[in-house]
């Protein structure tokens, strides 16, 4: 079992990396969103990253998802599991689930569809077209509602539920497919204090279980978490370390303050 | 029950399935039947020229069930449509005309008029087998199943969606067109094909076989019908709607987009072609103006007004549409363009669910006002 408050993951070794960012570059139109950033998370770590807007936090998560392909440098998962050359399918179908700064679920199917679609099991189109949920997937389905708390609204359409539903929502959905690393862009934009501390604690019921990687800006959330901090600036790694070290470190404070 | 009838079993609730049968039966047994049995002059007795017509529509309601599984579940407004339906139809009308034989105007044994016409000497290698039915069926499913295919796959693993896909869809059938208008094609040129005989060795003018013609459109229209709802009542059918919904999370959820495309696009281009070769036997010609760009939005106006995403929806649109277009087209035919104009535009502003949403609407309207009667809760709960 590694441990989760390892404090120097960037001396894991191979095998405990869950993921390793090597010298990555992604340019657009000249303008550099990730500028050679290395970055190591280890196996059942939970990671914050934080930074201003623009920093690159999202176009970090394109690129170890697949969306985007980088100018220059690798992405490893699982020790030598090389990202940049799989597509976005590949890479989920790996263990690595996403969720999106803007919540994305299927509005037009209800909460229960919505979660049996991330079911694990077969995705190709003639096993979709005949495929039957067998009693144990509703279980693991009903289980999963009980979780994200919203076992009332199985029946409701997606796009009837409450923002801070869908990001709750959306996070069950990444867990029925039991990703080993989970990738949560943004998990408490839009949400109200009382929804924060929920998802805090959904957030740290998911450690040790599964490598989590959280971007967000609300920091009263960052310090619930209580993780390894990553600072992000213009696409370079500016500080890590705990909330407490970083939040003291002057250049971290010119960034968020200064100007 | 095994869970493959299990499923067939639960396709429609039981009122849906008793609807179904009802106006299945209906539509196979009251036509012929006011056709034959009663006597001429009766005024109930449905003209001889009208069990044709029927059928063409019955076609067309195939055709817009086709385009209502691609665009109402899987998002895809293709605009080529008709080209798969003509696809359809030129089998059939291969295999037609290969059953003329020696009563051609040449009387040649195995080379069709035209060909006689262009001095051709024998009969290109494409036109082989059509002579045998079996062959011809096998066409009209495989021909339009492949292009869609193709076609389907370069442009969906290149991710065209939305307006760019809809308008290499019409570029597809409007290229179609122009090849099928040449007479080095090798299918008649513009006058297409024509002046069928026989059809299984029955007389295609011959009245009981134009009846038979129109029960086996209502048939597989019947068919199609449930074979679309086999595809959306399954988790494949909830893929579909999950894409339009948010394309990237499927596939991060760790499906194909492109397959599931794929298979919508394909199946829904071989319906397309089962259409057309139902009509063409009934109408009496197939000729290039099929492939016409204008065709294929006409199909989409009739889902559009029907109500997309409900299969029911998209034939009644087809119906209603034509019925309306073959009566202003006889009554006032230089306002049917400016009609079919309007009437896309109203429904897109007024009723974006279409004729479907609105009965939806009214039935949950209807619904409301009944809760709010007082009683009516307790009644209910009784
Ligand atoms: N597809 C794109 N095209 C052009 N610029 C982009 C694109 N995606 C991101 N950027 C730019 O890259 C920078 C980093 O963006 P992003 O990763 O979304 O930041 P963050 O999530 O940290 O707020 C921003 O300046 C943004 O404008
Ligand atoms: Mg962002």
């Amino acid at each position: 079992m590694p441990d989760a408050n390892r404090s120097t993951a960037a001396s894991a070794a191979v095998e405990d990396r869950q993921l390793y960012l090597d010298g990555v570059t992604v340019s657009f139109d000249g303008f550099k969103a990730l500028n050679d950033l290395s970055l190591v998370v280890a196996k059942g770590e939970l990671r914050s990253i934080i930074g201003p807007n623009g920093a690159g936090k999202t176009t970090l998560m394109d690129v170890v998802t697949g969306k985007t392909r980088p100018d220059s440098g690798r992405a490893f998962f699982a020790g030598d599991v090389d990202l940049t050359r799989l597509d976005e399918a590949a890479i989920a179908t790996l263990g690595i689930g996403r969720k999106f700064q803007k919540p994305t679920v299927f509005e037009n199917l209800s909460v229960f569809e919505n979660l049996e679609l991330a079911l694990s099991g077969p995705r190709g189109a003639w096993a979709t077209l005949f495929a039957q949920l067998a009693p144990p997937e509703a279980e693991r389905i009903d289980a999963m509602l009980e979780r994200i708390g919203l076992e009332d609204r199985r029946a409701v359409p997606a796009g009837a539920l409450s923002h801070g539903q869908k990001q709750w929502l959306e996070i069950g959905m990444l867990l029925m497919q039991e990703p080993q690393l989970l990738l949560l862009d943004e998990p408490v934009a839009g949400m109200t204090d009382r929804e924060t501390e929920e998802t805090a604690k959904l957030v740290l019921s998911l450690a040790g279980q599964h490598t989590v990687v959280v971007v967000e800006h609300d920091m009263e959330f960052v310090r619930a978490l209580g993780a390894r901090v990553t600072v992000l600036h213009e696409g370079r790694v500016l500080a890590e370390g705990s909330i407490d070290h970083v939040q003291n470190d002057p250049r971290v404070v010119e960034v968020y303050l200064g100007r | 029950m095994t869970p493959l009838t299990f499923r067939l079993a639960r396709l429609l609730d039981a009122r849906g399935w008793a609807a179904f049968a009802a106006i299945a039966v209906a539509a196979a047994m009251v036509v012929p039947l006011l056709n034959t049995a009663l006597p001429a002059g009766h005024p109930l007795r449905l003209p001889d020229y009208m069990v044709p017509l029927l059928g063409k529509y019955v076609c067309y309601a195939i055709l817009a069930l086709a385009l209502d599984l691609c665009w109402g579940y899987a998002g895809i407004l293709s605009l080529g449509h008709g080209a798969f339906f003509a696809l359809g139809g030129y089998c059939m009308g291969m295999y037609l005309m290969r059953q003329i034989g020696t009563r051609g105007v040449y009387g040649h044994p195995v080379l069709p008029d035209f060909m006689v016409f262009l001095n051709w000497k024998e009969l290109p290698a494409y036109w082989y087998g059509f002579d045998m039915f079996w062959y011809a069926l096998l066409m009209v499913v495989l021909v339009p199943g492949a292009l869609a295919f193709v076609f389907g796959f370069l442009a969906f693993r290149s991710r065209v969606t939305g307006v760019y896909l809809s308008i290499i869809t019409q570029a597809l059938t409007f290229a179609m067109m122009l090849g099928f208008f040449r007479n080095n094609f090798g299918f008649g040129g513009n006058n297409g094909l024509t002046d069928f005989k026989e059809l299984l060795g029955f007389d295609v003018q011959a009245r009981s076989t134009r009846i038979g013609l129109y029960v086996a459109s209502v048939l597989a229209l019947a068919l199609a019908f449930l074979a679309c709802r086999f595809v959306v009542t399954s988790k494949l059918g909830r893929v579909m709607l999950a894409l339009r919904d948010a394309e990237s999370r499927v596939r991060f959820l760790g499906y194909s987009v492109t397959s599931a495309k794929l298979f919508a696009f394909t199946l829904s281009a071989m319906l397309a072609g089962v259409a057309g070769a139902l009509y063409v036997p009934q109408v009496g010609i197939i000729n290039p103006s099929e492939f016409s760009p204008a065709n294929s939005i006409e199909v989409a106006i009739w889902v559009a007004v029907g109500g997309r995403g409900t299969l029911v929806g998209a034939v009644l649109g087809a119906f209603l549409v034509n019925f309306a277009k073959t009566w202003l087209t006889g009554a006032a035919p230089e306002v049917w363009l400016f009609f079919l104009g309007a009437l896309f535009i109203g429904v897109t502003l007024f009723l974006p669910r279409g004729l479907a949403g609105l009965a939806g609407q009214w039935r949950a309207g209807l619904g409301a006002a009944f809760r709010r009667r007082p009683g009516a809760v307790e009644a209910r709960d009784a």
